[in-house]
């Protein structure tokens, strides 16, 4: 498993990222942790004549904790989430879904901005960013726009982002909610048979607040606005919870694949959410 | 496409300056360039951590990084852990205990081990099981190397303990 | 040198020798980086080759050009089976007697299959090269099912035509159509049939052991360097067997044997992958011979996967007879062994299915029939004995299946049926209805050791309250008890019945003692990971008096062992082992003379004790083996020749037959199909012990490899022949977080044929493991109707099993 040869770049600012992805359209790649990408193209299943190594570009990386949101730098590791106090305590189910990404070697290359920006539906992160009504920032030719994480996704490998466009933040707003991540996987560094990402907020016994993203349930993540819808206002009886359930149910679209049938997948689905809503519940 | 690059790393403590095509995987240089062989290519896909070497303080699997990233960091493998007359905690640790057969996996699995006690110097079983679970052994079933683990962090923390 | 002050307890201590915890001497260099592995040699002037491989898994080969490949940078050479043909190595011989394609000779016959192999200065180039070798091909139907390939008019075969008048016969025997391979059968088919019929219960099921891969940590690779100055060859290589590579290789090549030196450096594992002969290693030797100069050929983990050696594959067709309370009578079977698509299964000669003719496991049947047919598919060939002796634990996991399901047609206690038709200990030697003598066996013992260990019956009462709980809906989770009683027939074997290529499956040991009273070894074997260097010094320094402290074990080189067949089937312990023994003996015979002509008495008046010969009835005189391998070298000793040395070929007069009982328990999410083994208690009788820390170890990595097997590794192709399982991702190897702790046990029952006693363990856990594993997931749904479902049971089967029965409500 040899990759071919490319040109390597490690521009040392946003600036320098541009100048090559300007110059050399589609042949270029932006690299983070790379352990998506680099496999790809050993397998020689992706060429990139021009690779653009982030590492040195500043302000790409940092976790940012302020009044009513998180800012993300893309090249914040799953490490730096786990081991960031802070971030647990405002938004502690990134912490929980980063320990069920990968291992621990991935985690501490991989970054948050590699796994939401390249479109993989087995990725973990986009899902969560989903269910979080996460805003990535986009950073091109033309300037910095925002896109819902909840817009960005269009099919496998197909995102919102422009080629010449670099990922460069993620702002999460805060939530005082419930949650749980909830992955099914084979084993530890698998992608996800089924995975939910569920928040809940409550007030006095009934949920006033609830959003579900599912993960490597379709050929993008999918939030499942009415499975939240179906949630809120109840108390979480099994008549909601259910109605939930049939909610993500409608929106995922399954394919089978070694993990397994659709069947089984939509099974595993429906029981992963449940026990990520419980769990959400048990918290809120 | 013959584009060398200038690079310049650290490996275990020695200064390391040569060409290289960006594309070289770290694996290769350490192994083939620089004739460090502990390090092992098991899977090449970031599954196995044979490959498992520490760069700037973080474990990482060597196989997927290309030299180019790696360019002016500070590479520490097995070899740069212990010798014949400094022998690492964990090394003899896992000699005590059987904690390898075949010897494959072993210096990706001491150099992962190693990082995960500087990072937990007292974990318990599980976190041991879940800080070695990017590191595949087709031997010993793990017991051992737990065990040899387990008994490397009690060794260091005595040894702190003693120093203090 | 006197030392009266010690202890006779003390003197076997520092002996080191048999039964003691002996820390591994091989560890030193593993711990420190400092192994030597075959991709880790780098010779000058070295060249690197690597295989362009068919993405097709059945294709007509239109034309190749390399001509892109020659023009990239650093590409010295483009073989292909044109480039081969002259030398007539374009197609080589399979250890099972067919031959395979070199390089692709017209056509391929499985994804991944080898087509043209490219040397460059590095693997760089190599793989730049690769890239662009333009190969046209011509799809055909492909065939991956052996049921639907027996009736199908494609020819997989076209070689194995003849010249249209009719089928020619095959290595063993005939064919009755153009994709089958062989008949082989053992037993008494038209008794059994008979019996069966006048049954009072016969429970039938078919049992699929699905294909895997024993995808070892290493791939294999190889060197090989033509030294065209003095004719002489050297290929290190990932081998099992080194001094059989060098004869294939001298059979192959027409080279002299003795021009050909292998070496089998330090192996990362094999569990089988490493017996075989690849096309990797003929293309290298090739490459090395035209270029003059060495080359490495190195398998990257995808080739190895779906290229080099699959094992299992066999369906199993099962019929087993017994009395309403019991008591079987007879046992059937008949196998579809899928082989891929050339004939390279690593069995002894004579036995095409291996010992599967094990099948009747650890039971007292009076009749019994095996069938077996094998088939050509479009899949990798190979058919190796992953982790178990030659089809071993095809054998075992289709007697524990059928054990289980009789139990079920019975509404019997699984373990209570066992004990009912257990070999009994008096019975032992015991000649087995498909013709295997078993050596030893206390198998009511071991199981009833087993038993209260784990408390079996609360177990079952255990059991039975998590089914009513379930039914209540007060959990979710069912619970299965995993019971194994199995029987190996290890340690391949006496040569009178046991060949591999016409290679008799003896094997040797030669010992140099020096001067000062220490030693070397030297066996035809070859550690993997097994640590040979540590428990061989150990039945020698028992045998011959000298600290295992001060014994060097080599193996692997042919220049210098003596000749044997390899490190497979739980073969070394019990062959080679015993030739150790067998050599020490030699040496102690030789000591024992220098001895008593030292003390001045009569050979017959010393005897040996621990670390000395001692005058009888007069221990405070002897002398010490040291003090004797000094005299050895340096006393003129009237009558006897100067020097201590020994060598001895061992040819084992019977297999041997380790066996254990085995205990599962695990929980079952039926929702997710997860399942949780919370516990795995593992008795094994693998005769002497040598050393219980190594044992131990391999108990750990065969239950481990076990697990994986049964609870999902696999490799798998679609319709098209596409291998779906080629990285880790999708292949099944455990980490640490999904293994648990094993609780481990034993019982001794030396073999009564062997010198020391030992049977050999490496391969017992994972031929006893795979069905243990499998009996607790379908034990789990016995309650509900279940009575057999196919492994892998990795979460989606067992889901869809759970489903089948109306458990997801």
């Amino acid at each position: 498993m040899i990759p071919a040869a490319f040109e390597y770049h490690r521009p040392t600012d946003m600036a320098g990222v541009l100048a090559v992805l300007e110059e050399h359209g589609d042949d270029a790649r932006v690299l983070a942790g790379g352990h998506s990408l680099i496999p790809m193209m050993k397998l020689r299943m992706a060429e990139v004549p021009h690779l653009i190594d982030l590492q040195d570009v500043s302000g790409l990386g940092g976790i940012d904790v302020r009044t009513g949101e998180v800012h993300i730098g893309a090249m914040t590791t799953q490490t730096e989430i786990i081991e960031n106090a802070e971030l647990a305590q405002v938004c502690p189910i990134l912490k929980e879904a980063a320990l069920q990404i990968a291992d621990p070697q991935v985690r501490y290359m991989g970054t948050v901005g590699g796994n939401v920006a390249n479109g993989d539906p087995g990725n973990d992160m986009p899902g969560l960013m989903q269910c979080l009504d996460a805003t990535f920032e986009l950073v091109g030719p033309d300037g910095t726009r925002e896109v819902k994480a909840r817009d960005f996704y269009e099919a496998a490998y197909m995102t919102d982002r422009e080629d010449d466009e670099v990922l460069t933040k993620v702002v999460i707003p805060a939530h005082g909610a419930g949650y749980a991540y909830e992955k099914q996987k084979r084993k530890i560094g698998d992608y996800a048979t089924a995975a939910a990402a569920v928040t809940i907020v409550s007030d006095m016994g009934k949920c006033v607040q609830a959003s579900i993203a599912m993960t490597n349930l379709s050929d993008t993540p999918v939030w499942s606005e009415a499975a939240g819808a179906a949630l809120v206002g109840t108390s979480l009886d099994d008549a909601a919870v259910d109605a939930a359930v049939s909610a993500m149910l409608g929106d995922i679209d399954p394919t089978q694949d070694n993990r397994g049938p659709i069947e089984f997948k939509k099974h595993a689905a429906a029981v992963i959410l449940r026990r990520a809503i419980a769990r959400a519940w048990s918290r809120a | 496409m013959s584009n060398k690059m200038h690079i310049k790393m650290n490996v275990n403590g020695e200064e390391q300056e040569f060409l290289a095509e960006p594309r070289e995987l770290l694996i290769h240089t350490l192994r083939e360039r620089l004739d460090i062989t502990g390090p092992h290519i098991g899977c090449e896909t970031s599954h196995c951590g044979a490959c498992t070497v520490t760069i700037d303080g973080k474990s990482v699997k060597s196989c997927t990084m290309f030299v180019a990233q790696a360019n002016g960091k500070d590479v520490t493998t097995i070899e740069g852990l212990g010798g014949p007359d400094d022998l690492h905690v964990l090394q003899s640790a896992f000699k005590e205990h059987h904690g390898l057969q075949c010897g494959f996996c072993t210096p990706g699995m001491i150099t992962r081990a190693s990082k995960l006690l500087e990072e937990n110097p007292n974990p318990t079983e599980e976190e041991v099981r879940f800080g070695m679970a990017g590191n595949i052994c087709r031997c010993t079933g793990y017991q051992n190397i737990v065990k040899s683990i387990l008994a490397a962090a009690s060794e260091l923390q005595a040894a702190k303990e003693a120093a203090e | 040198m006197k030392d009266e002050v010690t202890t006779r307890e003390d003197r076997v201590e520092a002996l080191g020798g048999m039964g003691c915890k002996r820390k591994r001497v091989e560890d030193a260099r593993f711990t420190q980086g400092k192994g030597n592995y075959v991709d880790d040699l780098k010779l000058p002037g070295m060249l690197f080759g690597d295989f362009v491989r068919s993405p097709y898994a059945h294709a007509r080969i239109k034309s190749i050009n390399i001509d892109k490949a020659m023009a990239v940078d650093g590409v010295v050479a483009v073989l292909t089976a044109a480039d081969l043909e002259p030398l007539g190595l374009h197609w080589m011989p399979t250890l099972a007697g067919d031959k395979q394609m070199v390089l692709a000779d017209g056509k391929v016959l499985f994804q991944g299959q080898e087509v043209a192999y490219v040397v460059a200065k590095d693997r760089y180039a190599a793989a730049d090269g690769v890239e662009l070798v333009e190969v046209e091909y011509e799809e055909l139907e492909v065939l991956t099912d052996p049921f639907a390939a027996l009736e199908s008019d494609v020819v997989l075969r076209e070689d194995l035509q003849g010249d249209g008048n009719g089928l020619p016969d095959g290595a063993h025997g005939p064919r009755k159509h153009h994709n089958h391979i062989f008949y082989w059968e053992a037993g008494d088919k038209e008794a059994t049939e008979q019996v069966l019929e006048e049954a009072e219960v016969v429970a039938e099921e078919t049992v699929y052991y699905h294909r895997t891969h024993p995808c070892p940590l290493e791939t294999c690779g190889c060197v090989a360097s033509m030294d065209k100055v003095n004719g002489k060859l050297t290929l290190w290589g990932t081998f099992q067997a080194p001094h059989a590579i060098r004869t294939v290789v001298s059979l192959i090549s027409g080279i002299e044997e003795h021009n050909i030196r292998v070496i089998s450096p330090d192996i990362g594992g094999g569990f089988g992958n490493k017996v075989g002969a690849y096309p990797g290693y003929v293309c290298s030797v090739v490459a090395s011979i035209v270029t003059g100069v060495p080359v490495k050929w190195i398998e990257d983990r995808m080739e190895n996967l779906m290229t080099t050696a699959f094992a299992r594959d066999y369906w199993m067709d099962g019929k087993i007879s017994a009395t309403k309370d019991g008591k079987i009578t007879g046992l059937w079977c008949h196998t579809t062994a899928d082989h891929g698509g050339f004939d390279a299964c690593a069995d002894p000669t004579k036995f095409p299915a291996g010992f599967m003719n094990i099948c009747t496991g650890s039971y007292d049947i009076p009749v019994a029939y095996l069938g077996v047919d094998g088939v050509y598919t479009n899949k990798a060939p190979g058919g190796v004995s992953y982790r178990c002796s030659f089809r071993v634990t095809e054998a075992v996991y289709f007697i524990e299946r059928m054990i289980e399901v009789l139990a079920i047609k019975l509404n019997m206690d699984a373990s209570e049926l066992r004990k009912i038709n257990f070999i009994k200990k008096e019975q032992f030697p015991y000649k087995a209805a498909l013709g295997w003598e078993y050596d030893s066996g206390d198998y009511h013992t071991a199981w009833d050791k087993a038993m209260k260990a784990v408390d079996y019956d609360g177990l079952r009462a255990e059991q039975a309250q998590r089914v009513e709980d379930f039914k209540a809906g007060k959990t979710r989770k069912l619970m299965g008890i995993g019971l194994t009683h199995f029987t190996e027939i290890v340690g391949a074997g006496p040569v009178k019945n046991c060949d591999i290529l016409g290679l008799g499956m003896f094997d040797s040991c030669e010992i140099r003692i020096h001067p000062t009273g220490s030693a070397i070894a030297r066996l035809g074997t070859i550690s993997q990971g097994q640590g040979h260097a540590t428990t061989f010094a150990q039945i020698l320094a028992t045998e011959i008096g000298l600290p295992a402290d001060s014994i060097t074990i080599e193996e692997g080189d042919t220049d210098t062992a003596p000749y044997g067949l390899g490190t497979y089937g739980s073969r070394s312990t019990p062959v080679a082992g015993a030739a150790t023994a067998m050599a020490g003996r030699k040496i102690r015979a030789k000591a024992q003379m220098i001895a008593a002509y030292l003390l001045e008495v009569h050979d017959d008046d010393v005897e040996f004790d621990v670390d000395r010969f001692v005058v009888k009835g007069a221990r405070e005189k002897f002398k010490t083996m040291k003090e004797i391998a000094f005299a050895a070298y340096n006393q003129a000793i009237p009558g006897i020749e100067p020097g201590l040395e020994a060598v001895s070929y061992y040819d084992p007069p019977n297999m041997t037959y380790p066996f254990g009982a085995y205990v599962c328990v695990m929980d079952i999410d039926v929702d997710t199909g997860v399942t949780d083994i919370r516990r795995f208690y593992a008795l094994d009788d693998c005769g002497t012990r040598i050393n219980p820390m190594i044992i131990e170890g391999q108990v750990h990595g065969g239950l481990t490899e076990a697990l994986a097997v049964a609870l999902g590794q696999e490799i798998a192709y679609d319709e098209m022949g596409n291998v779906k399982t080629g990285t880790l991702m999708d292949f099944f190897l455990p980490t640490a977080w999904e293994v648990p702790n094993y609780e481990t046990d034993y019982t001794v029952t030396p073999s009564p044929h062997h010198p020391i006693g030992a049977k050999g363990v490496g391969e017992s856990p994972h031929v006893g493991g795979v069905p243990c594993f499998s009996n607790a997931v379908n034990d789990a749904f016995r309650a509900f109707g279940l009575t057999h479902t196919h492994m892998p049971h990795d979460h989606w089967r067992i889901w869809k099993t759970a489903n089948e029965l109306g458990l997801h409500g």
